[in-house]
């Protein structure tokens, strides 16, 4: 399994943890990766280490086949697309200028194409192009941004609780939309999510993380047999089971 | 949008060239009405003989003249031979004129003859009481004991004051202290009979009264005359020359009691008394409204430059330092300190290092905006979501980036405040500029003060007052077509 992102005896930092965190671990490319995990555990972190917006104390997070070089940070971040928990885009610009930003940070010429692509397979109507993110509401916006972070046809995706605040039908709907957007662009996303089922839903690959320690990693089927006490604390409480078994 | 930063970039040139005019003949004023008259005088003289005149009136005191004076700031303004000789030789005896042009010139000064009159300290009483008792000069008091004098605290301290004069004439009265305003009420009722006065007050002849001939020749000579600098243009001398022997004593009290107790301008005042001693054809009114629209030029001039000022600099300013939260505060402090001087203060250190007129007005104007529109900048870029900041460091957008995409527009609505308040804190300011010759509707207010003339006094306020009201809605009209509604409610 080639990784796309992997952690060499990274320590970091986390705010509710005294001790540095240490991470060893690899993310397979061109497939979901799903972190799950309680809230305050370090997941949202794990995320910001990929893009540079954290920086290890030690140890070294290769990106992409090579390490990050923090000095030219701006042009990782421009094939990494990021979406943010409850926030992610910005109020004085319209639908179609916030989906398409990436391409004015590069310097490129705008793709109405790429724009109309993308909003279709979201199901995002076309007359929402032109207006503003508060005339839309809480799942028409997640839609946006979830545009917004495709739109440069990223080689990395990190999604950060992006689905956090949304009511489950819609959930369960953007979840399938950005599955089938996942394997027909074959970025490499990686999922942090409180939310077993959701991980469960989506990731071809899982990462338990408690308190900054990986308590199991590997295939749904790989996680769910870990002897980790969180692990089956989880699975217990979960009402469906891994999805991915029939398919992988 | 392209229009208007046109007309923007159209109005910034017209005012700066009105700001920047030809080099004209700049006439000082000392800032009291005998000042103004004299001064308009000698500007309307000037003019006359086809040279544009800067008026520079209401220039404080004797001192500040005599620097604007020696450091090229006005090129004349009228002065007595007394002051001359005691405030700026500071000579131990009283030099008689003659002898202030041969002291004067290795200077590079020049002094007129003296225009006709003196102003000078002297003694006054009713008309009445100088009837009855026959007293008509300072050394008839001698005869009358029981008369009560009243003197101004000024006049009883003074080297040339009450002690010395009762000393030389031998006069056995004790005299009481009093505020000078205050005395002529008392005296026209009878409970006082004698005070001290200015020889060319205004007051001497609506009040009646007659003034003590000073018959051993006890006060200092005090002749009117100008005073400038020996490098101006002949013609121009010639022109401030025509006064030389015109005005007489009381003359010169009629004239102040014209735009005091009759509420004339001073400059209507003046014109109409040089017309009428041939020295200039009459029929040259200038309006009203051509006064006041120039003075309002004036004053938006000194304001909308001191603005674009404060903007280019607090803005960039701002943008260094709101992200070190440390040298941002140092910085706002630093502006809030500048925000408490005093403007009459400001104005007057930055005299010495300036001179007067447009220029140490906008940078005063230029220091007072700029605290409104640091602190609105910082605190607009401060508040920007955090989320929305990471999600720009996300997207890899570089500093320059994120500010042009994202800082900026989302703290527009917080600057454009601040550059509101800093703009109607700079037309309410921009009035005391008047103090240092840089005009502006100030201009009335300034003069309406020191002539007690409260229809002057709103010929300023008003209209700055209207221009307040217009700045507001200009700046409500530009949220309104720059600022995206979902943004305004915010600020509002």
């Amino acid at each position: 399994m080639s990784s796309v992102i992997s952690f060499e005896n990274v320590v970091f930092q986390h705010r509710t943890q005294e001790n540095p965190l240490h991470l060893n671990i690899g993310l397979p490319s061109a497939k979901i990766t799903a972190i799950v995990g309680p809230s305050g555990s370090g997941k949202s972190s794990l995320l910001q280490l990929i893009n540079g917006l954290l920086r290890p104390v030690s140890g070294i997070v290769h990106v992409l086949g090579s390490p990050i070089d923090y000095t030219r940070l701006e042009q990782l971040r421009r094939r990494i697309g990021y979406v943010v928990q409850s926030a992610g885009l910005f109020p004085h610009l319209t639908i179609a200028q916030n989906i398409s930003l990436s391409a004015h940070i590069k310097g490129e010429a705008v793709s109405e194409d790429r724009i109309d692509e993308l909003m279709t397979k979201m199901t995002l109507s076309g007359q929402f192009k032109q207006r503003h993110p508060y005339q839309l509401s809480g799942g028409e916006q997640q839609r946006a941004v979830i545009c917004m972070a495709l739109y440069g046809r990223p080689d990395i995706v990190l999604l950060d609780e992006s689905m956090g605040s949304l009511d489950s039908i819609t959930r369960v709907e953007i979840q399938d939309q950005l599955m089938t957007l996942q394997s027909e662009e074959k970025y490499s996303a990686v999922l942090v999510t409180h939310d077993l089922q959701e991980a469960l839903r989506l990731g071809d690959y899982l990462i338990v993380i408690n308190r900054g320690n990986i308590e199991a990693h590997g295939t749904a089927q790989e996680v769910q047999s870990s002897p980790s006490e969180l692990v089956q604390k989880l699975f217990e409480h979960s009402t469906i089971g891994p999805r991915k078994f029939s398919r992988s | 949008m392209k229009l208007t930063r046109r007309v923007i970039l159209g109005l910034l040139l017209v005012l700066t060239s009105q700001l920047l005019r030809a080099q004209p003949i700049r006439v000082g004023s000392k800032h009291f009405t005998e000042g103004y008259l004299l001064s308009e005088m000698l500007a309307l003289l000037i003019e006359d003989q086809g040279y544009v005149v800067e008026r520079r009136f209401h220039l404080g005191g004797t001192m500040i003249c005599y620097s604007a004076l020696k450091e090229n700031e006005i090129d004349i303004y009228p002065e007595y031979s007394g002051t001359i000789s005691s405030e700026i030789l500071k000579a131990t005896r009283n030099m008689t004129v003659p002898e202030l042009r041969d002291t004067l010139e290795k200077s590079g000064f020049l002094v007129s003859d003296s225009y006709g009159f003196e102003n000078k300290y002297a003694l006054v009483v009713t008309q009445s009481l100088a009837a009855q008792s026959g007293v008509r000069k300072i050394s008839h008091l001698k005869a009358h004991p029981s008369l009560r004098i009243g003197l101004s605290y000024e006049f009883l301290k003074r080297q040339d004051g009450w002690e010395n004069l009762a000393k030389r004439y031998g006069l056995q009265q004790t005299a009481f202290g009093l505020e000078h305003g205050l005395a002529y009420g008392p005296l026209t009722k009878g409970a006082l009979d004698v005070t001290d006065a200015y020889s060319t007050d205004g007051e001497i002849p609506y009040y009646k009264l007659t003034l003590l001939e000073d018959d051993i020749g006890y006060f200092p000579q005090y002749q009117a005359i100008s005073f400038c600098r020996n490098d101006l243009p002949a013609p121009v001398v010639a022109a401030s020359e025509k006064l030389t022997g015109q005005i007489s004593e009381s003359e010169m009290q009629e004239l102040n009691a014209e735009v005091l107790f009759r509420n004339r301008p001073y400059a209507e005042v003046a014109e109409k008394f040089l017309v009428s001693k041939g020295l200039l054809k009459g029929g040259r009114n200038s309006s009203h409204l051509n006064e006041l629209l120039a003075r309002t030029t004036e004053h938006v001039g000194l304001t909308f430059i001191s603005l674009v000022l404060s903007i280019l600099v607090a803005i960039p300013l701002s943008i260094l330092v709101y992200r070190k939260h440390r040298l941002s505060q140092v910085v706002i402090y630093a502006a809030g300190l500048l925000q408490t001087i005093p403007s009459i203060a400001l104005l007057a250190i930055l005299i010495p290092l300036t001179g007067i007129g447009a220029v140490p007005a906008v940078i005063a104007l230029f220091l007072y905006g700029q605290l409104p529109i640091l602190r609105n900048t910082v605190t607009g870029l401060r508040n920007i979501d955090p989320a929305l900041k990471k999600v720009a460091d996300g997207l890899g957008m570089s500093p320059y980036q994120k500010l042009k995409f994202v800082e900026f527009p989302l703290a527009a609505p917080a600057i454009l405040a601040g550059i509101r308040t800093a703009a109607v804190i700079n037309v309410g300011t921009a009035t005391l500029a008047a103090f240092i010759g840089a005009g502006g509707l100030g201009e009335f207010i300034v003069t309406g003060l020191a002539l007690n003339n409260h229809s002057l006094i709103l010929k300023g306020a008003i209209p700055t007052a209207l221009l307040a009201i217009a700045i507001e809605l200009l700046f409500e009209w530009m949220q309104r077509l720059f600022i995206p509604k979902y943004l305004r409610s915010e600020t509002a």
